[in-house]
């Protein structure tokens, strides 16, 4: 661009040319998203309690199947007509004679129906932390604006709405997931006993609470892309016009 | 101080808004020249153009055509990038409401635009500490803004807004929310950074206050320039008005 030689003594001031930056470090913006969650404490808890209850839902349904799976595994028939009785669909076993040469049942998925509540939850939530994040950003207008007045690039912005999306998102998640998986494993006992536990594959287990955080902190992140947006694109000057 | 300097230079500037179906021209053709280290207040009543004016002088804003010269660079020609650089360290802003950002201390406050500008913590704090104390507030720079006064925010703001030594000070009615004896204070305040330090100060305004501190007056009425006075016209003229509002 013509203008980037025309300009260089105009942004010259100090004689060198690390004086031309405009940065935020990310330790810097890590410090400032950290505040702003504190200050606001009580409504970064709204946001996350929708996010919380719908990975806990998802965490209990993940972790019911870990339960019914590992009945099932155990092998012991009694279990397997318990399971039945509890309502789970199970696949045939074997071959006719039950001859299926001791292979092993593939595990219980969860039902269609319950995927699709899951699934459903998930989806109000994450409209539900875009609404709460449209919130924030509408209150927060004179504060974002004031920053750019100071200099502050949109990456700015959105890099600190996004760290603190992603703290909370890590948060709710991580607290919802060990809610369901354990509100799920409160049920399984109380269903079927201490099998229900004894024949639980931790790893599974694991793997069903760290899916759920990751889902969890993902639709924290996409929740909070389109109000984060919006918050970097605002020019400064309309942030000024905002009145308190 | 220096002379002869342009550091703002305003050029036939309109500038058209669109409000619903109806086109409104906040500014008709204006042409302004503020030298460095000028005390210039623009002055005018409410839906004059006067803080459509103040925005375009402070890069926040850019006219329908004509052109505003920014130390004698086009701001219509920046990138996003570079207008934030100019606003991070040729301006300084002031507003009516102070602007502090709430969940910040004073010095927090004071260091982001230093921040910004790639200092050091260190240096950032060192600085801040300095301003703060340069407006009085250096025992007060652990306290957010809701523990201060208005007069003691707008010193803080005052503080952040040389952060940086910028070329030039823009303060949107810097007393508008603050009570008379207050806003002579920071009136004062502000002139003695002017003079100081060379600061060009700009200032849009309602307060006739700032009259008698002002280098220059540029009345606006109806999107253009009424009249420009210096300070030697001014004082009859302030008299006039006074007698007018008695």
């Amino acid at each position: 661009m013509a203008n980037g030689r025309a300009d260089s003594a105009f942004f010259d001031t100090g004689g060198t040319k690390i004086s031309r930056q405009v940065v935020l470090p990310f330790r810097k913006s890590l410090e400032i998203s950290i505040k702003s969650i504190r200050v606001r404490f009580f409504r970064s808890m709204i946001t996350v309690i929708g996010l919380i209850l719908a990975v806990a839902f998802l965490g209990f349904v993940l972790t019911g199947a870990d339960v019914a799976t590992g009945l099932l595994r155990s092998g012991d028939p009694e279990l397997r007509a318990v399971l039945v009785k509890a309502g789970y669909d199970l696949p045939p076993v074997g071959g006719p004679g039950g001859g299926a040469a001791g292979a092993v049942p593939e595990g219980v998925a969860t039902g269609a129906k319950e995927r699709w509540i899951v699934i459903l939850s998930l989806l109000v939530c994450t409209v539900g932390i875009v609404n709460a994040q449209l919130m924030a950003v509408t209150e927060r207008f004179r504060e974002i604006g004031t920053m750019k007045c100071l200099g502050a690039l949109d990456s700015f912005v959105l890099r600190l709405f996004l760290l603190e999306a992603g703290m909370q998102g890590l948060a709710g998640s991580f607290l919802g997931a060990l809610l369901g998986a354990a509100t799920a494993l409160l049920a399984g006992l109380a269903r079927f006993g201490t099998a229900a536990v004894v024949h639980l594959s931790w790893g599974a287990l694991a793997l069903t609470v760290a899916a759920a955080v990751g889902v969890g902190f993902v639709l924290s992140l996409v929740g909070v892309i389109y109000p984060a947006v919006v918050a970097a694109r605002m020019r400064p000057v309309e942030a000024m016009r905002v009145q308190e | 101080m220096e002379t002869g300097h342009n550091i703002v230079r305003v050029s036939e500037v309109t500038r058209t808004f669109r409000m619903g179906t109806q086109v409104v021209q906040a500014l008709k053709g204006v042409d302004l020249s503020i030298q460095a280290g000028e005390y210039l207040s623009i002055m005018g009543p409410s839906g004059s153009g006067k803080s459509t004016l103040f925005n375009m002088i402070g890069g926040l804003d850019k006219p329908s055509t004509g052109k505003v010269y920014i130390d004698e660079v086009d701001i219509a020609q920046l990138d996003a990038y570079e207008l934030a650089w100019l606003r991070n360290r040729k301006i300084g802003y002031i507003f009516q409401t102070f602007n502090l950002i709430q969940v910040m201390t004073a010095l927090e406050n004071v260091t982001l635009p230093m921040i910004f500008a790639g200092l050091s913590n260190e240096e950032a704090v060192e600085k801040g500490l300095e301003l703060l104390g340069l407006v009085g507030l250096r025992e007060r720079h652990a306290h957010k803004p809701n523990e201060l006064s208005g007069g003691q925010q707008q010193r803080v703001a005052i503080a952040r807004s040389l952060a940086n030594t910028p070329a030039i000070i823009l303060a949107d009615e810097p007393t508008g929310n603050l009570d008379l004896s207050t806003g002579e204070e920071i009136i004062a305040l502000l002139k003695h950074l002017s003079s100081e330090r060379g600061v060009t100060v700009i200032s849009a305004t309602h307060d006739h206050k700032m009259l008698a501190v002002s280098d220059r007056v540029v009345w606006i009425r109806d999107g253009r320039i009424d009249k420009v006075e210096s300070r030697d016209q001014l004082n009859i003229s302030v008299g006039v008005i006074s007698s007018k509002e008695a």
